[in-house]
């Protein structure tokens, strides 16, 4: 059965810590562009004097730093061997594999 | 800026914003067909495999929660009553998932069951099994077309698209990542959705206080305002309750809200306990909730903080409008409170920033469908379809059968959602169907598993006769026999179901015969050996900061904490 690698690589390749990181660095970088180069007075006014996109969009590349930091420390240990088939009879030593490692 | 004073709701939202947004659904997309990959057995796409980590599982616990009714809803409420809102987050949310946390989980997950309809069957056997499960089912579709109803009409609003289009192409994004990816798609979804969320709200309350001077400027503006210097500090909230004496008001906070009310909702719901069942062990799951509480404990700062914000910074709102809606009437400017946060954005928001709020308030509609989805299809495939129409089939045909069923039921909530329309009140709709399902099931769970006399007859009795009891309050409130307003009519429904089915169940189960006792072992409190409720403490369990406990205690000082402060 086809369970168990598809598992494992599926674990080794795809990482949501990743993808939030992508979305909000992205946000991020349009962001601070918009703020730092492409604010009217107008768009200032509008924000009580602050200029939001610039302070959010610093913010959120902060925050995506931190989450591939994150990633990169504690990468996701791919299951050595799992002992479940997932069908109906699930039994009692499903409970464990995690103190075993 | 043309378009502003044409349509006041209409935002301003430019190329940027647009391709800031369609960034965020190529993503969504994408993490559907990343988790495909993942998904090869039925448990894999109903249940994750069991296999993610407890934060995972906790922010989507939360996000699950954090749909429309509760953005759009709560900052709503906070534009009216102010910091009392907050208790709908800290007494009506944080106490239950404590304790479905430290009490519940242990059984739920330890028994192995797949759903919550399966808990039932094993502890009471098939008749509750099927009333359970057909209710529940019953339930995600009708609140799954609410769901996509306020999705719609939010995007309706904001871009202008024919509400049926807004219909079609919700529906559409979200079936296909929760068709192809299953719960994985869902909880990885929920999780991204959480952090667009915060990313959406926290700079949007910033720009607020800055507008309004600071903590200082907001306290002095709402105590000038209609409703005074009460919408400052949560505790009586005489106006959130309707009740004016102090006493009564802070009882039925605690018990209507914070008990029967709010541990039905965050202990049986299926919805939300199915993200612990997919984390990856014991202690993940016990943890699920309670690192949820955490941003539930903050969720009321960047929620009912703009909302406050709003009451008294937008034109539309502020003043005699606001003390007209507080009375029940019509605002001279034709805003209402569900209005505060879209009229917010508006104000303060640059493009840019703009394009992130309105991905953010999407990507809140969304994960409210999609959680409905990915459990309704978990319920209707192993607890009615597996359990009763085709028996033992290989597991590749339920993988098949739950994308099937996830289409079916999008048809299906499309069709819920024009049924939706027609209600003027949604709030009012979801309390009723709550009040109908949750508060009997939680009277049969609490009693099912700490009394191992419970019979399989009173199991199902009690849960018909107590949705019965409800339905009747709701029917005697509809036809005016009984003169309840709004939300008070469910708060009653939800206690009369919960205290028939309480009686009921004791009363039938002395006249009938108890299950024995060595079928109970894993399902109810005293039969269980203490062992298997203990949860591991060593490998990816260990270290204090992953003490479920520990965690609790600390999640209920702050909520003390807090409600000492405000």
């Amino acid at each position: 059965m086809a369970h168990e690698s598809s598992r494992s690589r599926g674990a080794g390749v795809f990482d949501v810590r990743l993808v939030i990181a992508l979305l909000i660095g992205v946000y991020g970088i349009v962001l601070t562009v918009l703020g730092a180069g492409f604010m009217t007075e107008e768009d200032i006014e509008k924000s009580a004097g602050v200029n939001i996109n610039l302070w959010a969009g610093i913010g959120m590349l902060v925050f995506a730093a931190l989450f591939v930091v994150w990633a990169k420390w504690r990468p996701i240990k791919v299951p050595q061997q799992e002992d479940e088939t997932g069908g109906t009879g699930a039994s009692e030593s499903e409970i464990t594999p995690g103190q075993e490692r | 800026m043309d378009v502003l004073a044409e349509a006041n709701l209409r935002l301003d939202a430019n190329a940027v914003d647009y391709v800031l947004l369609a960034f965020y659904f190529a993503l969504v997309l994408g993490i559907g067909y990343l988790a495909r990959r993942q998904v090869s057995t039925s448990l894999d796409f109903f249940l994750s495999g069991r296999s993610l980590p407890a934060w995972v599982t906790g922010l989507a616990f939360i996000a699950a929660n954090l749909g429309a009714i509760e953005v759009m809803g709560m900052s709503a409420n906070g534009a009216e009553y102010g910091m009392p809102t907050a208790h709908y987050f800290w007494i009506g949310a944080v106490p239950a998932m404590l304790f479905l946390g430290i009490v519940m989980m242990p059984f739920y997950y330890g028994s192995k069951v797949r759903s919550v309809p399966e808990f039932m069957l094993r502890r009471f056997g098939k008749p509750a099994h099927l009333v359970n499960g057909i209710s529940f089912a019953l339930a995600q579709v009708l609140i799954a077309g609410a769901n996509l109803f306020l999705l719609a009409s939010v995007v309706n609003l904001l871009l202008g698209w024919p509400i049926w289009v807004s219909v079609v192409l919700a529906a559409v994004i979200v079936l296909s990542y929760t068709a192809l990816g299953g719960l994985s798609a869902a909880i990885y979804n929920e999780v991204l959705q959480f952090f667009v969320i915060v990313a959406a709200l926290l700079p949007l309350t910033i720009v607020g206080l800055y507008k309004v001077g600071g903590w200082e400027g907001l306290v002095d503006k709402v105590t000038a305002g209609p409703g005074g210097a009460e919408q400052l500090s949560s505790w009586p909230g005489n106006q959130l309750t309707g009740f004016g004496d102090n006493f009564l008001s802070v009882l039925g906070l605690v018990f209507g809200l914070g008990f029967v009310l709010s541990f039905g909702y965050w202990t049986t719901n299926f919805v939300e306990v199915q993200r612990a069942m997919a984390s990856k062990s014991m202690s993940a799951a016990r943890r699920t909730p309670i690192i949820g509480a955490f941003p539930k404990l903050a969720m009321p700062f960047i929620v009912i903080i703009p909302g406050m914000i709003a009451g008294v910074t937008v034109t539309e709102l502020m003043g005699e409008n606001k003390a007209a809606l507080m009375e029940g009437g019509e605002a001279p400017s034709g805003a209402t409170f569900n209005n505060a946060l879209l009229l917010l954005m508006r104000d303060l928001l640059p493009n840019g920033m703009l394009g992130i709020a309105i991905a953010g308030l999407l990507a809140s509609f969304m994960a409210g469908m999609a959680a409905n989805l990915s459990s309704f299809n978990t319920v209707f495939t192993y607890d009615i379809w597996q359990a009763y129409i085709k028996k033992g089939r290989p597991d590749d045909y339920y993988l098949r059968t739950g994308r099937v069923v996830t289409a079916a039921a999008t048809v299906l909530a499309i069709g819920t959602a024009f049924i939706a329309s027609t209600y003027s009140n949604l709030m009012d709709y979801l309390q009723q169907l709550f009040s109908f399902f949750n508060a009997p099931l939680f009277a049969t769970f609490i009693l099912g598993m700490f009394w191992k006399r419970m019979t399989p007859t009173a199991g199902w009795l009690g849960l018909v006769t107590g949705t019965g009891a409800a339905v009747g309050v709701f029917l005697l409130a509809e036809t005016g026999v009984w003169e309840l307003p709004g939300q008070g009519a469910s708060f009653v429904g939800a206690g009369a179901a919960f205290v028939v089915d309480i009686v009921v169940s004791v009363v039938v189960t002395y006249m009938t015969q108890p299950k024995p006792e060595a079928q109970l072992a894993g399902l109810v409190y005293s039969l269980t050996p203490r062992e298997t409720l203990k949860h591991s403490t060593s490998g990816e369990d260990a270290g204090w900061y992953r003490k479920p406990g520990l965690l609790a205690g600390i999640v209920l000082v702050i909520t003390i904490v807090l409600n000492i402060i405000f």
